[in-house]
């Protein structure tokens, strides 16, 4: 029954798929662990990059435009509406803030599906990255080893951000005591809004580098959202390295899961999350 | 305004029957239609649901999630048929004859709910559309899950229910109910339509591998399909089974790529079809698998482009150039795409044909009350001319005898027209590709 080619094959797409969901993942996880709220319209904020780069594909015809206008674009919108609406938010309690941000969500859901309909759009992989690489023990689309590459290196941009930089340092200082870092007279409030900016613009990055692989819709970030909390709490919320390993964990599940029996891979994904939760509750690289 | 106002009085039979006799006199003089209605008791929303000036129609289909494209055109194709009866359209006319404007000279209302191809929500908008709108009738499906969940609440609750599109052999199988019909074709007359064309155009010596989505509509359609085409030579290597909505579909499609199969039979409908046969084209599986789509997904062929969908073959439930062979189909398309600037998909002419039928049974009958126009749904009497041509609805599992089209993708040089992207290949009668009516178990159930 076990074809040890099918296996590594799973194996490497988990690792492939699994990369992806930990890029979006951390842009949730440093949301949530800096400022404290449950980001619920993260889910939106990958489907409008996925708009935003298709814009932007249809305006100038190349994937590195789209890449780099729908990336700003969205992070500019993280940044607008951390100013205008999340900031309001910070000192409820919160249930106020899951509502806002999950009617965020629907409001840009809707407010696309207004302008593009619900046809699934599509943005195609760039001429240089068609087709199918041959592996060796696996054939696999050029684009998506492209994905795994993109990913990994806006991932270590990322860790560069948080781990080499004094806005990284306030952020991480930040997960740990917030009201500390204030009375060190560091303007928390700008770092707030910059940390809400980047989550969203990973989110936003993440979205264009899939659509090519999954067509976008409205509700294309719905799927999306669940199973980054689940690598959240696998992870740890608040962690950055939980992210990426919680990521990578939750891809290899579904995919190998789903060689024995597709039906029962977003089962064991959830059971997964149900035995970090059980053995240690503050998640694989949680500190609280 | 008519003694139908009375019920909230605590009429009893007797009293009803006394007060009916009474006006049996003045009834002679009046509509003779409004008096007989006097002989039915309450049940369901009749009477309350038809004493007005109008009657409600509640449209109940997936506005969002995976199989929303679908639901919009579904949605369409019910309201052309709505403004169709209102107007006295001669297409409505045609397919019901008793039909002048509206339906027993009631203005037809229409309200629209999205259930997001959800089962719960389906059954909370039904059921707000029947206690609220008080609905004689609820309508709409894509997702067969709902359309089940549907029949189950049409017969606690005594309402008509129509689904649209729902191909799976258990909405009028097991899960079938007396207050149920079902108009377009499903996993078992599909297969039974298909094969023969596979088998003929493809060879008997193939190995499928499936993509199923994993509810009642991928189960039926892949028990199906496996029947036809392993009687008819093929080899099942591989079933995968995929949750409805699964966004990316390389696991399943990596296991397909190391079946050995050569051909690639895709269940999936909606956004599922679209991105599994995308993201199988970037595996390389089209290259060395032939495609086919038993349950062709509306809208398919513009979405993932007609480069991807030449040569394939599917089944549906209509097509908007059999209009060259039927005048009554012309009309239909015509009339839709002059409203909405675009060749009706095939939920589209579903919801338009049910609601036809639905005014067809309620003129037959003379009356909203429900269990006589279960009785004239079930007549079996041939509605001669329809946009299908003739069809005639079983008694026994209240399945629409139907033709099914198989067609084949166009390659784009071949297409003359920015919709065209099929051909036609067979419009396969209905009688022959039938199970008999309680080969899936269909139990209907009372009308009261």
């Amino acid at each position: 029954m076990l074809n040890w080619g099918n296996f590594l094959s799973q194996l490497f797409n988990g690792l492939v798929s699994g990369a992806l969901l930990a890029l979006i993942s951390a842009g949730l996880t440093i949301i949530y662990g800096t400022l404290g709220v449950l980001n619920l319209a993260h889910g939106a904020l990958f489907m409008l990059g996925g708009y935003a780069g298709f814009v932007a594909f249809q305006a100038t015809g190349s994937f590195v435009a789209a890449l780099v206008c729908g990336t700003l674009f969205v992070g500019l919108v993280g940044i607008v509406l951390e100013r205008v609406l999340i900031r309001y938010f910070y000192d409820r309690p919160d249930e106020d803030q899951i509502l806002v941000t999950f009617g965020l969500g629907i409001v840009l859901v809707e407010l696309v599906r207004v302008a593009f309909g619900s046809l699934t759009q599509s943005v195609p992989p760039p001429a240089w990255a068609a087709g199918i690489t041959p592996l060796g023990f696996i054939i696999y689309p050029t684009y998506r080893l492209v994905v795994f590459g993109i990913v990994a290196a806006a991932l270590g941009a990322l860790y560069l951000l948080l781990y080499k930089t004094r806005l990284g340092l306030v952020v991480r200082a930040g997960i740990e005591d917030a009201t500390m870092v204030d009375a060190l007279g560091i303007n928390i409030q700008r770092t707030f809004m910059l940390v809400f900016g980047i989550g969203a613009l990973a989110a936003g990055f993440a979205g264009i580098v899939n659509a090519p692989i999954i067509s976008i819709t409205p509700n294309v970030g719905d799927d999306i959202l669940i199973e980054c909390f689940v690598v959240v709490v696998i992870g740890g919320v608040g962690s950055f390295p939980g992210a990426i390993v919680g990521g990578i964990i939750a891809g290899e599940i579904m995919s190998v899961t789903s060689m024995f029996d597709p039906s029962y891979s977003a089962v064991m994904l959830f059971a997964a999350m149900a035995l970090v939760l059980v053995a240690r509750p503050q998640g694989l690289f949680g500190t609280r | 305004m008519t003694h139908h106002d009375k019920k909230g009085a605590g009429l009893t039979r007797r009293s009803a029957l006394l007060s009916g006799a009474g006006l049996l006199g003045a009834g002679m003089f009046s509509l003779p239609r409004m008096s007989f209605a006097a002989d039915y008791p309450p049940l369901g929303n009749f009477p309350d649901g038809a004493s007005g000036d109008s009657v409600f129609v509640g449209i109940d289909v997936p506005l969002t999630g995976t199989y929303a494209d679908a639901g919009a055109d579904e949605q369409k194709g019910i309201e052309l048929a709505i403004e169709h009866l209102n107007s006295g359209d001669p297409l409505i006319k045609a397919i019901s004859p008793k039909t002048s404007t509206g339906i027993l000279g009631k203005k037809v209302t229409s309200g629209v709910a999205d259930e997001q191809a959800k089962a719960n929500v389906a059954v909370q908008n039904a059921t707000q559309f029947i206690t609220q709108n008080k609905a004689m009738v609820v309508i709409g499906s894509v997702s067969s899950a709902t359309a089940v969940a549907l029949n189950h609440l049409a017969q606690d609750k005594k309402v008509l229910y129509l689904p649209g599109i729902s191909g799976s052999n258990d909405t009028t199988g097991k899960d079938c109910t007396r207050y149920s019909f079902r108009e377009c074709h499903y996993a078992y007359s599909a297969s039974a339509a298909i094969v023969p064309v596979l088998l003929k155009e493809l060879g008997k010596d193939r190995k499928a591998a499936y993509l199923t989505p994993d509810y009642t509509y991928g189960h039926t359609v892949y028990d199906s399909m496996t029947k036809f085409s392993e009687a008819g030579g093929w080899k099942t290597v591989t079933n995968q089974l995929a949750p409805l909505g699964a966004p990316d579909y390389s696991a399943f499609l990596l296991n397909i790529a190391n079946s050995g199969a050569d051909v690639l039979v895709n269940i999936g409908f909606g956004n599922d079809a679209v991105n599994s046969i995308k993201q199988a084209k970037q595996f390389g599986l089209l290259d060395k698998m032939t495609l086919v789509m038993p349950y062709l997904s509306p809208f398919l062929a513009k979405q993932v482009t007609p480069d991807l969908m030449a040569g394939v073959y599917g089944t549906t439930e209509f097509w908007w150039t059999y209009g060259e062979k039927d005048p009554l189909a012309q009309q239909f398309v015509d009339a839709f795409s002059k409203k909405y600037g675009y060749k009706p998909e095939w939920g589209a002419h579903a919801g338009y044909l049910q609601i036809a039928l639905w005014a067809n049974a309620v003129e037959t009958a003379g009356t909203f009350y429900p269990p006589e126009v279960i009785k004239a749904y079930e007549n079996g009497e041939h509605i001669k001319n329809s946009t299908l041509g003739e069809v005639w609805w079983r008694a026994a599992d209240h399945q629409l005898v139907r033709p099914v089209f198989v067609v084949k993708g166009k390659k784009k040089a071949d297409m003359k027209s920015d919709d065209d992207y099929y051909d036609i290949v067979e419009v396969v009668p209905g009688e022959g590709i039938m199970q008999a009516p309680d080969a899936f178990g269909c139990k209907l159930g009372d009308a009261t």
